[in-house]
């Protein structure tokens, strides 16, 4: 009885999860089968879709890599990234800090509010800096991006970083202080070594937030070559509006999949930051 | 080596005042300890010594210059914390040469140094662990060297026994008078653990609510409390306290005996007493009783060493007495010690 | 010989706390002022103003613009629509990640592939996540058709679902905003699933373990103690996905383009389409600014909430 009962909760489980799991990568398995498949295979309404009714190929990945502005996109992806975290960086663990350590009750109130100002949607933001980029003559240019993707970077890492810092005792800065160092000195050299993985997690965050980035790149970037993956996989890749899907879903998949793999390992501190610390 | 001495020093937190103008001075190479309950200021005061915290108001003065705007790194000081506050990404040899790093000793004699500092505590084969690989008496251990290596003209220590069992303390207590007797720098260690002070310090600073109650010698703050706290404080079991109407009488349990014991001519005050409990604590005997008599509504409790041996019965009054010279008496308003009188209650 | 004695050590600023807590702040506050407080207000004063991309010069108008985006039809269904797909898909979200996270609550072979797949439409960037979709919502090419057809239910005279070959899932207005929420719950079942993960491990062990003692399991258990329990967690989840969905551009953006017919316009692609592809800043300032209360309301809910659950 137990038995039965045991085996059919854990068949449950199992279902589920599948079912799940299905759900949530049915679009990049999709995106590997049209990777993949030849044209001729992907536009027969008889084929079975989910087989590879004619032999695998790689034209897609030749034409992807080769005739297209793709490696320019990754590269303008990464480019943009690492400026926007080390801006990131410059400004959300000093700022962190100061919350976490100096500042009284209104440390955690500043903190709150630094990090609502993460919920300010972009579709309020966008129409201004538009214009801000355009007078600053930065229409068209990477630095629009690299100087407006800290406005979601910033508050949400100073607010994490914040919780890192909070973890690391007071003891150890005082006693760093006592041994010799500076205020400052006891946070460079004692503070930061310890929260080493708070400042990985913020460099994850900041590149892959704006690896995720949509809608500024969408307004801000119009010409081709300087395009992000995120913008330019799925406005370049047509051809006059003939979506040329064999390339799409490999562009699509390949700028995913690395990401994801990343973000995955650092999701739990992400969730942690976001839920405000009400999860512990 | 320094002295160190603080000038109506305060501190206060918001309305809260944590130091309430404090005067303290060490002598050279002293061993001095700030003994208090929990928030009555002891670690605060440490903290303004040590350049942690700023004092609201009064100066610090250590080897007779005033040190109130110097960093704590500038103070020649070393600390302990009660956490030792080990650094958890160091080994411990890195941890013991921080403070020279820190202060840019030359490199190639800090080798030598961090050995010196660890064979002090035998620790030189702990140098290459992490402290999270230590034990609770290895860490204190750790803690201590890196606050010699650098050879500071005054320690100061927070509570550096309080993690350790209570077997572990006991000779952890005498190494580190030891190891102060020995290389005789100016130390201040803060407790709220009578018996550690009593047995460290050369002198005892009572703190109490901000303010100092007492300044002495373990023998002077146990023999002559100035007031009825520290009278309270010091001791276990604490002091008996008598209120009458115009003064508080105190004498100390174990100076409170069966009146047989008693031989010598001296003045004897004896109390009738009625025990209600009795409890074996091996080598003491403590009675829990009143005074049916004369201070019926007073608990009182008498310490009778072993060695005295004795039948004590339960719920019948028997003699006890106390001699004269060993009643305190202080003040009922203020608490604090008035001069001797006489004792009103004896028959 | 300890070199320190030979070194007149001063305060400088770098000991004094005060000062470098302010120094080290400013430069955040200084940027979030700039980047977000002052676009903000420009927002809102655009709102007011006749801008547009060609016209360097601004005139205020007062509140013509709110009046004219109000008495818009288009605008008005972008409004419906967006209350409409934020909370159908909330909903779904809800209760789906509530039934995800008590099952990775358990151990199980292979947890660590299920969980990868089951975040990767959170973890990957949601515009490439969405263009699969596309793909696979594809007027002729689908492959829901496709086993459609082969089931016997679509293109044959006479099928349930029509003798049409194709569904036109984003073609028709109806499927059009079907597959726009299933997309957006397809994307922020990670997120909720994760925060639940978090508030369900956050019930203390013994607290289960005596509900067991005392005879209660299944369902009765996460109904009197672990649902009431996670209840503010739960809360943030769903404001959460709220915000996410309200502010989502990409989504519809890739699918539709707010098509067909405006049938899936939002308000964050509307404000786009009027606001930087048309070139009038002012209404689509106004468009954009019109949920800023709405989202206020929803963070000040959540701030409450999470506050709650730190006192737990």
């Amino acid at each position: 009885m137990g038995g039965i009962r045991k085996i059919a909760a854990r068949g449950g489980l199992y279902t589920v999860v599948t079912i799940f799991a299905f759900f949530g990568a049915f679009p990049f398995y999709w995106m590997v089968i049209a990777t993949f498949k030849t044209d001729h295979d992907l536009f027969s309404p008889l084929n079975n879709p989910f087989l590879f009714n004619e032999p695998a190929t790689l034209d897609h990945l030749k034409l992807l890599l080769f005739e297209t502005h793709f490696l320019t996109y990754l590269w303008n992806t990464f480019l943009v990234g690492a400026a926007v975290v080390v801006i990131t960086l410059a400004m959300a663990v000093p700022a962190a800090y100061s919350l976490a350590r100096w500042a009284g009750s209104w440390g955690e109130a500043l903190g709150i509010g630094i990090f609502l100002t993460y919920l300010v949607p972009p579709t309020i933001l966008f129409i201004p800096l538009s214009r801000f980029a355009s007078q600053m003559g930065l229409q068209e240019s990477l630095w629009s991006l690299i100087l407006i993707y800290p406005t979601f970077t910033i508050p949400f890492c100073t607010w994490l970083l914040m919780g890192f810092f909070k973890t690391v005792p007071k003891d150890i800065e005082e006693q760093a202080m006592v041994d010799g160092l500076s205020r400052l000195g006891a946070m460079v050299r004692v503070v930061l070594p310890l929260s080493i993985s708070g400042l990985l997690t913020i460099v994850v965050f900041a590149f892959t937030l704006t690896m995720h980035e949509f809608i500024y790149a969408l307004t801000f970037i119009s010409v081709s070559v300087k395009k992000t993956v995120s913008i330019g996989v799925p406005t370049e890749l047509v051809r006059g509006d003939v979506f040329q899907w064999g390339p799409l879903m490999a562009g699509a998949l390949i700028a995913s999949i690395p990401v994801a793999v990343v973000y995955t390992f650092f999701l739990d501190r992400f969730i942690a930051g976001f839920t405000m610390g009400a999860i512990k | 080596m320094a002295q160190v001495e603080v000038r109506g020093i305060s501190k206060h937190f918001g309305e809260v005042r944590a130091v309430d103008h404090v005067d303290i001075a060490t002598a050279e190479g002293e061993f001095l300890v700030l003994l208090g309950p929990s928030g009555c200021g002891k670690t605060t005061l440490l903290r303004m010594i040590a350049g942690i915290e700023t004092p609201t108001s009064g100066d610090i003065l250590i080897g007779g210059q005033v040190v109130n705007n110097l960093p704590p790194r500038a103070r020649k000081i070393a600390m302990v914390f009660q956490s030792y506050a080990l650094y958890p990404h160091m080994t411990v040899f890195r941890n013991i040469a921080f403070p020279l790093k820190a202060q840019g000793f030359p490199r190639e004699e800090i080798p030598t140094k961090v050995e010196w500092a660890a064979s002090t505590f035998g620790i030189e084969k702990l140098l290459h662990r992490k402290p999270r690989e230590l034990s609770g008496g290895e860490r204190q251990r750790v803690a201590l060297a890196r606050a010699v290596v650098r050879e500071p003209s005054v320690f100061l220590l927070d509570e550096p026994l309080s993690n350790l069992d209570a077997k572990l303390r006991t000779s952890a207590r005498d190494e580190l008078q030891q190891f102060q007797r020995r290389i005789g720098t100016t130390t201040i260690y803060v407790t709220h653990d009578q018996v550690e002070a009593m047995g460290l310090g050369d002198r005892i600073v009572v703190m109490k609510g901000g303010k100092v109650r007492q300044i002495g010698t373990p023998q002077e703050v146990y023999n002559e409390p100035s007031d009825t706290f520290v009278a309270g404080f010091l001791g276990s079991p604490p002091m008996n306290l008598l209120e009458r109407e115009d003064y508080i009488a105190g004498f100390r349990p174990e100076k409170f005996l069966p009146v047989s014991v008693y031989d010598t001519g001296e003045p004897l005050v004896k109390l009738w007493l009625v025990v209600h409990r009795v409890e074996h604590l091996g080598a003491d005997r403590l009675l829990y009783g009143i005074m049916r008599d004369t201070f019926p509504n007073e608990k009182v409790i008498v310490n009778i060493p072993s060695t005295v041996d004795l039948k004590i019965k339960t719920g019948e009054a028997q003699e006890f007495a106390v001699k004269e010279k060993d009643i305190k008496f202080f003040d009922r308003s203020t608490g604090l010690r008035i001069e001797p009188r006489r004792f009103w209650g004896t028959r | 010989m300890a070199t320190a004695e030979e070194r007149p050590v001063q305060a400088g600023i770098r000991d004094r706390a005060e000062l470098l807590a302010k120094l080290m702040i400013v430069p955040a506050i200084a940027y979030i002022v700039a980047m977000i407080g002052f676009p903000f207000l420009m927002a809102i004063f655009y709102s007011v103003s006749d801008a547009t991309t060609g016209d360097p010069t601004l005139r205020i108008i007062g509140f013509q613009n709110y009046a004219a985006i109000l008495s818009d039809p288009v605008f008005r269904l972008a409004l419906k629509n967006t209350f409409f797909f934020a909370f159908v898909s909330q909903a779904l979200v809800i209760v789906f990640s509530r039934i995800l996270a008590a099952s990775l609550m358990q151990e199980f072979r292979g947890k660590w592939l299920a969980r990868f797949l089951v975040m990767l439409p959170w973890t990957a960037p949601i515009a490439l996540g969405t263009i699969g979709w596309l793909w696979i919502l594809d007027s002729i090419f689908s492959p829901i058709d496709w086993i459609l057809r082969n089931a016997g239910l679509l293109g044959t005279p006479g099928a349930l679902l029509g003798p049409e070959t194709n569904m036109y899932w984003l073609g028709r207005s109806g499927l059009a905003m079907a597959s726009v929420i299933f997309v957006h719950v397809w994307r922020l079942l990670p997120l909720a699933t994760v925060i639940q993960l978090a508030g369900l491990s956050s019930i203390p062990r013994d607290l289960l373990e005596s509900a067991e003692i005392d005879g209660a399991a299944g369902w009765r258990r996460a109904v009197e103690i672990t649902i009431p329990l996670t209840l503010p967690i739960i809360g943030i989840a769903f404001l959460f996905g709220l915000i996410f969905t309200f502010t989502d551009m990409a989504v519809v953006y890739v699918l539709t383009r707010g098509g067909p017919v405006h049938s899936t316009q939002v308000l964050s692609t509307w404000t786009f389409f009027k606001g930087i592809q048309g070139g009038d800043l002012a209404q689509g300032a106004a468009i954009s600014l019109f949920l800023f209360p709405v989202l206020a309301g929803v963070a000040t809910l959540m701030l409450r909430l999470a506050r709650r659950t730190e006192v737990v």
